[in-house]
């Protein structure tokens, strides 16, 4: 009776703030309804993960089979080889993304000319409004057989073309150098606002101190970027699941002999839908991706909110 | 530097002298790709077939330009289709995600906590591809439509925060005041609150516009009329295919051999980036206050 009477105050309440805020409510409605709609409905999709999904019945009506589609995906090696491709780009973008955002934000804050620094930095972020089919027509431009431009600079020095397409090894690098390319700009800003945001007068005090600019560098800009270094690592470790699907997509393709290297889990899911209409298998991967990088962020939060709650998500 | 001179040693005009080295190499390296493919899509097709791209061409031609333009109803209708997008989902984005924004810094809002954390969940765990696909195409029934384009993307959590935390930036007291003079809670927002958020509006819709103008990835899960290609999938599929032939000109004759289908690949690619790179210089200050704001905030 008493959970009764507490819900029926409580629904009161609720339409009470209604009415009164009905004009609130009727502006925030089509935001929620969006989230609703093309969120919220989906996933309970997710349960598709654990039928065998059968298109004209639909997800619910088809047969259930439990963890019947990560068995087999365990099983036949997939799961766990774009996994370890997923996990290590992202390693790899991450550590050496980093590493140069903050390298190129030091520069920047130490050369004096102002038109160079405007320029400069103008220039690097530029790469970050392209869209990823463009970058796919930049490697189409440099790396193709017939035509690239490499190959035309290897045949006018007297050597041989290289047939790039069908290597899986070396794409490796050039994934990883295009995303180093479009990322650079952008994270070079995030760390050149912290640099912006130290108190100018350490320096100039540093500087009366007769600190050179190297000491200067590495003993105040540098660890007062570790905060913020640190932040930005754990963050992204808090994503490390989700893979760059249009960049991968864009320089790969369809092209299978390259997927041993280059296969991640988003690239795996969207072919399970639109190559082998295997629905059930993708989002048998799609769930755990989802699962994972929910406990992922979790983990990282905690972590964040030890060393500087300020900084946690929630 | 006057103040200075004097106090450089030689390690510290080192470290300048590489930085400035270092810059210049990186920001050549971001032009490269570009200049590279502008003049490969001014050069002659028998010289690209004989000798392959070039970043200084023999012959200059605008053939594949003139063969574009004049040409390819499959091009116009792509842009078309581009500029419909961004302009219908910026917009509609722009107008949902401020009244949004608007109602979740609203502190006499009781649920604004409830209805932001509804929001933010949604970046922490998806659905998923398979999930979504299902319902757009077999629920929603948006397999080919423009909406398909549009939708998915036309409001983003992050944005809507970013929204939020911009009109914290108005003094409550502009809205307790135009309270007593009587004024309703739309007019509020759309009289008072508008004006005053455009620098911010101006950012989230220049980040919004260029999602938009980038788009390929829905055109490729759910278009499948020619007709209704956004201009990046266009692209896209005319990178990957040999024979754009049938791409290029619906209708009008052309022989096979006197495309040049090297050329006009870049020329496309050319078209699809010129407007982002023409407003770039004008655009970028928002950009960039956009970006260290959703950085430092977010």
């Amino acid at each position: 009776m008493h959970l009764v009477s507490r819900l029926k105050l409580h629904c009161g309440n609720v339409l009470r703030e209604l009415v009164k805020n009905k004009i609130l409510f009727l502006m925030l409605s089509p935001v929620i309804l969006y989230f609703v709609i093309f969120h919220y409905l989906v996933m309970p999709g997710a349960y598709v993960a654990f039928v065998d999904f059968n298109i004209s019945k639909g997800i619910f009506a088809s047969k259930f089979v439990g963890l019947d589609n990560f068995e087999f995906l365990v099983k036949n090696g997939d799961l766990w080889n774009i996994t370890k491709n997923t996990l290590l780009y992202n390693f790899a973008f991450l550590a050496l993304g980093n590493v140069i955002q903050i390298v190129f934000a030091i520069m920047l804050y130490e050369i004096s000319s102002k038109w160079f620094k405007k320029i400069s930095q103008s220039v690097l972020l530029l790469p970050h409004f392209i869209s990823m089919v463009i970058v796919g027509v930049f490697a189409y431009n440099m790396f193709n057989f017939k035509t690239g431009f490499i190959n035309t600079m290897l045949v006018s020095l007297g050597l041989d073309r290289y047939e790039f397409y069908s290597d899986p090894g070396i794409w490796k690098y050039i994934i990883v150098a295009f995303k180093i390319w479009s990322a650079t700009g952008y994270g070079m800003i995030v760390y050149l606002a912290t640099i912006a945001g130290i108190n100018n007068d350490l320096y100039e005090a540093a500087y009366m101190d007769g600190a050179s600019r190297s000491q200067r560098i590495r003993y105040m800009t540098l660890p007062m970027l570790k905060p913020t270094f640190i932040l930005l690592l754990l963050f992204g470790l808090g994503g490390i699941l989700k893979g760059s699907f249009d960049l991968f997509y864009n320089l790969i393709g369809t092209n299978s002999v390259l997927y041993p290297q280059t296969d991640i889990i988003d690239t795996y899911v969207f072919r399970s839908l639109v190559g082998q209409f295997n629905f059930s298998m993708g989002a048998a991967v799609g769930f755990y991706q989802s699962l994972f990088g929910l406990i992922l962020v979790f983990t990282v939060n905690l972590i964040v909110r030890k060393i500087e709650p300020d900084s946690a998500l929630f | 530097m006057n103040n200075t001179v004097g106090k450089e040693d030689a390690g510290s005009l080192f470290i300048k002298a590489i930085s400035y080295l270092c810059l210049a190499i990186f920001a050549l390296a971001c032009l490269f790709p570009f200049v590279l493919m502008i003049s490969s899509s001014f050069m002659r097709e028998d010289e690209i077939i004989r000798e392959g791209y070039k970043l200084i061409p023999n012959h200059f031609s605008a053939k594949a330009y003139e063969l574009l333009l004049n040409n390819s109803q499959a091009l116009y209708k792509a842009y078309g289709v581009t500029i419909f997008i961004t302009v219908v989902g910026t917009v509609s984005g722009l107008i949902m995600m401020s009244m949004a924004g608007f109602v979740l810094n609203r502190k006499d809002f009781k649920y604004r906590n409830f209805f932001s954390f509804l929001i933010y969940f949604t970046t922490l765990f998806a659905g998923g591809l398979i999930p979504s696909y299902i319902l757009m195409v077999k629920y929603l029934h948006l397999k080919d439509s423009l909406f398909a384009m549009i939708l998915p993307g036309v409001v983003g959590a992050w944005s809507i925060f970013l929204m939020r935390n911009f009109m914290k930036a108005i003094p409550d007291s502009l809205y307790e005041s135009a309270t007593i003079d009587g004024a309703g809670d739309f007019r509020i927002y759309w009289q008072i609150f508008m004006p005053l958020a455009v620098p911010s509006l101006a950012t989230i819709g220049l980040f919004s516009a260029l999602g938009f103008w980038n788009e390929w990835y829905n055109g490729m899960l759910y278009i499948q009329s020619p007709d209704k290609y956004p201009l990046q999938y266009f692209l896209q599929r005319m990178i990957n295919q040999t024979n754009i032939q049938a791409l290029i000109n619906q209708g009008a004759v052309i022989n096979t051999a006197d495309l040049p289908s090297q050329s006009i690949k870049m020329a496309t690619a050319v078209l699809a980036t010129g407007p982002i790179i023409l407003l770039y210089p004008f655009a970028q200050r928002y950009f960039v206050s956009g970006l260290t704001i959703g950085a430092v905030k977010g």
